[in-house]
Order: structure tokens, then sequence, then C-alpha cells
């Protein structure tokens, strides 16, 4: 197997036996990419010069040490670019600096490869509304790797990246990761510093690894996280070491399965897929019943308020004057603004800008954002409430299989509705991740499934202890594309 | 209910420019969310308190020292217009 598509576990022991170097293992990456990415498109760019220097220059005594890691296109590595996917940064910015999770898997060895490709902003499940081009999912070329971290999920499903980096607003991580047969896991809000992720909805925001196994996702986690003096909302909790619950068995670990979540419009083999997976977690002993979580059904329209709402004001940063496009031949400086910002933005943002921005407007204030605010302590409370019950809740990542490329081209509502499992975990600012759990074969091509698992907030031990059991005990995760 | 935006003032206060074919499309398709977002309707929500964050958070204080920041070249660097080491911003004065 070419080093690109062996996970960092595997990798390190061979450095730490001397088998390979950094070096073979940047060489083999940058080959892969070479031959795969003009058909994946994962990448927006790549410096290959600076990802050999880093190479040569490892420490593998470090935990992460020697390991490449790609970025999703919204996290600053101070000197690369960071385009957001967006014509607004496309044209000449270059990071002044690091974000808080880039500078800790520095320190920890890690290499930083690639800038990957996303959906605009972090707007979008596809990856098509990237200013540049639509990535493509790594099992069949002509349907999308999910988004908003598409180019991530992509990259590792199609073993031209070891792991990435995403970020995770409304399932970013999670869904993209379904859809290209890896591991997405959300931390929870506030364990990963978000200064140097450019924001798209605060409140919700996280960062999170894109990885081949659930250990792997444990060893990213393990340096990521902390209270950072520069994100106010970065917890001050302690950080476990994430893989001390990874080969523990789930023998009476309790899992619910919400009622709410059996609704229409899931694919049937979807379903069939996370069954047999539940009766799998029962064979190995976790106890799986029946639960509540009653406003399941104000998730989407939840969300669609708060996120937007939270962008609109976010988004007001991008002004032509310090950094990114600015219009020319403006007559003043709010003429500057609108033109400015007309040519740099993509549809999905200006509608997201324009539908956060509404529902903030004097006289529409109260009807929306407000009512969503208290619909999403609701939503916090159905967790509470089933977390007395049970340790993890279940569900399918995604009610659908992964689509083909313009299926949802110009019905921007059709495509927010199937966020209806991965919104909840980001409103209740809970843990969750999706391991593949099988394959549906649709079309002649055979396409990966993803099983969603919720935890209790910093609970991520007990999630990844979970999943870990549930992967190691199927084969879904050594299957390969191609 | 049919929800009648005037897209052309959300878009000012955006500080959006819209085209006259931007305006009808994005008009019915916010039209067609909002409509959506009668869900919030299905539930009773007098009396339940507001979630801003899903965690508790507070105001975090630093000892009053300078630290090390961008200095004046790094922050100038992505900027489109400069000029005397400031940005230059269009005319905002009459």
């Amino acid at each position: 197997m070419s080093l690109a598509a062996q996970s960092i576990a595997s990798l390190r022991k061979q450095l730490l036996s001397k088998e390979i170097t950094p070096t073979d293992i940047v060489k083999d990456v940058l080959a892969s990419i070479e031959k795969q990415d003009p058909t994946l498109k994962a990448y927006l760019s790549v410096d290959a010069e600076r990802a050999l220097a880093d190479a040569a220059n490892a420490d593998i005594s470090k935990p992460l040490g020697g390991i490449p890691i790609g970025i999703k296109d919204n996290i600053n590595v101070k000197g690369a670019p960071c385009t957001c996917a967006s014509k607004f940064l496309a044209e000449n910015y270059t990071s002044p600096y690091n974000a808080t999770c880039v500078n800790q898997l520095h320190a920890a060895g890690a290499l930083t490869l690639g800038r990957l490709n996303m959906d605009e902003f972090a707007m979008g499940s596809s990856t098509e509304n990237s200013a540049f081009f639509a990535s493509r999912n790594p099992w069949d070329t002509e349907r999308v790797p999910g988004g908003s971290s598409g180019g991530s999920a992509s990259a590792v499903g199609g073993d031209i990246a070891i792991a990435a980096l995403g970020s995770d607003t409304g399932g970013s991580i999670r869904q993209p990761s379904a859809f290209c047969g890896c591991v997405g896991l959300k931390p929870t809000y506030g364990r990963v510093s978000r200064y140097g992720l450019v924001a798209f909805a605060s409140s919700l925001d996280q960062i999170g690894p894109i990885t081949k196994t659930v250990e792997d996702a444990a060893l990213v986690l393990n340096h990521l996280c902390g209270k950072d003096g520069r994100d106010s909302t970065s917890l001050d909790a302690t950080v476990p070491d994430f893989t001390t619950g990874l080969g523990q068995d789930i023998k009476g670990l309790r899992f619910g399965l919400p009622k709410e979540y059996l609704v229409d419009g899931v694919d049937a083999r979807i379903r069939s897929a996370v069954e047999t997976a539940i009766t799998h977690i029962q064979g190995l002993g976790g106890i799986v019943e029946e639960i509540s979580l009653p406003h399941t059904d104000v998730g989407i329209a939840t969300y669609y308020v708060i996120a937007p709402a939270e962008a609109s004001t976010n988004l007001s940063r991008f002004d032509g004057v310090r950094y990114g496009h600015r219009a020319e031949n403006t007559t003043d400086v709010l003429d500057h603004y609108l033109t400015t910002r007309a040519e740099g933005f993509g549809p999905e943002v200006k509608r997201r800008i324009l539908l956060g921005t509404y529902v903030l407007s004097s006289g529409y204030y109260d009807a929306y954002y407000v009512k969503a605010q208290k619909a999403r302590t609701l939503i916090r409370k159905d967790f509470d409430e089933a977390f007395k019950k049970v340790d993890i809740v279940l569900s399918p990542t995604t009610p659908e299989l992964p689509f083909k490329l313009g299926a949802h081209s110009d019905d921007p509502l059709s495509i927010y509705l199937a966020d209806l499992f991965t919104i909840p975990a980001n409103l209740a600012g809970l843990p969750g991740i999706s391991v593949p759990c099988g394959f549906v074969e649709d079309g002649g091509t055979a396409l990966p499934v993803g099983l969603q698992m919720v935890g209790r907030a910093l609970d991520e031990v007990t999630l990844l202890r979970a999943a870990h059991a549930y992967e190691q005990s199927t084969s879904w995760h050594l299957k390969k594309p191609r | 209910m049919a929800h009648h935006i005037d897209i052309q003032h959300t878009a000012k206060l955006a500080r959006l420019k819209l085209t006259d074919q931007e305006a009808v499309k994005y008009e019915a398709q916010l039209a067609k969310v909002l409509d959506y977002m009668e869900t919030l309707e299905g539930h009773d929500l007098s009396g339940v308190e507001l979630t801003a964050h899903a965690t508790p958070i507070y105001d975090v204080w630093r000892e009053d020292v300078p630290v090390e920041g961008l200095d004046r070249a790094e922050a100038l660097a992505n900027a489109p217009r400069k000029t005397a080491g400031q940005f230059l911003i269009s005319r905002v004065v009459e």
C-alpha cells in the first residue's frame, strides 16, 4: 500500500523504526496528488517546496513528527494562501499568522501540506459553492464529496492526504466524511480554539480532524485542544489523552436512537445500513434503546436563522480595505462597499448574508432571531434529557447518498434540509463523529454510508471509544476506492 | 404565508449591490426559505430563555501589558491600497 493510503498510526510506527523518513511520506503524498488530484480536484494549492523543506527538518521524536496534514482553506497558515474558496481572497491574500491549532500541530511535529477546497466561506454541502471548481467524490467522480470540507474529505478518502483539518458549523466535517468514506470528528464547541479560522457562525464553528481511522482522529485531536487567550470561547477544561478509550469494549454502553430521526426522506438503503450497524453494536454488548428528541423538527429552521445571522455580521469585515478584493473606480465610500462585496462574494454567500441581514433587521428580529434562540434552548435541553438515559446518540450522518454534481443546483432549501442529522450537535455544542458503516450500490458504483455518534459535551473519550470499537469490528474503513 | 421581502433594502443594509436578475432570484429563494421558517411556530416558545451559545461564556481579561502582535508591515501586507504606512480608504467626508 502506498504511504499516502496509510493511517497516521501506521506511518508513525514505520518512522520510529526507521523504515521510512518524513521525506518519503511527503514525496509519496505529492506524487499521489500529481496523479489523482487532476481528477479529484481536492486541493486549491500545494506548496511542495515548503512541505519537502519541513519534512527534511521534521522531528520524529514528537507525537505527530513527520506527518503531513492537509488544511481546509479557511484556516490560516503563515505564508500560505487562505482563500476560503472565494474570489474575495483569491487575488493576493497571504496569511500573516498561524491559527492556534496550526501552531499546536507544528509543535507536535506535524507539517502542513496543501490548501483544501471547500464551499465558499464554508457555506454549502457539496463544494459546488467553491468559486474555483467543485471537488469530486473519490468513490464516483461524477458525484460531490459533500461539504463544506469537501476537499479535505475527498483528499483523505481518495488517499491523496494522510489526514486533514476541516471546520464544522452545521455538519461540514461529518457530512463530507460520510460521503467520502472517512472518519470526521467535530469536537465539543470550545474544545479547539477558533483563532485563525475564518469565522462563519461563531457560536457554531468548530475545527476538527478528517482521518482514515478513529485512532487517527484521536491522535490529531490530542494536538488541537486547549484554552487559548485569543479565543474567549475556547474552554478552560482539562484536555485528556483522547486515545485512552481506544481498545476498550462497549459492553453496557448505552446508545439512544431518536424516534424523530426515522423521518420520510431518509434513503431506505442508508436506513438499512444504519440498522445493520445498530445490530452490530448490540452484538458488541452496546445497549440500544429508542429515545426522543422532541424538538428535532425545528433544528433546520433554527440553524438557518442563527448561522446566516452570525455570518452576516462576521462577513461585514470583508470591506475591501484591510485585505482581500477591492472594487476599482467607485464613486464614494458606500459605492465602494456595495460594489466590492458584490464582486467578491459568490451566490450562496450573498444568499446567506441577505437572509442573515433580514432576520436581524428591524421588525423581523423578534419574529425570527429571538424565536430561533429560544428553539435552540429547547434543542439543547432535548439532549440534556437524552444524556440522562444514554451515553451516545446514534443516527445516519446524512439522509441521502453522495449526489451527482448539479443535483441541487437551483433549490437552496432542498440542500439545507439534508443537514437535519448533523445540525443539532452544533446547536447544542456537542461532539459528534461520523464513521463508515457500509456501502450502497447506486448506478453501478459502491457509495459509502456514514454512521453518526453524538456524545456528551467534553466526553470525546467515550465517543471515540464507541466509534473505535464499532470501526475495528467491521472492515468498512479498510475499503479503498478504485 | 407568502413573504414579501424588500430585497433591495436588505441588500443595502448588507452592503451588497444586486443586479435586477439577482434581486428577483434571491427574493424568490429567500421567500421560500422564510416560509419554511414557519416550522418555528410549531412549538410553544413563550417563557423559554434564549441560547446565544451552547456553553456558558464569560468575558476574558488579560493583564494590561503589551504583547507581541503583527508589526506595521505585516498588518499592511494584504491591503489592496495603502499609503504612508496606513490603509487607504475611499473619501468619507464630502
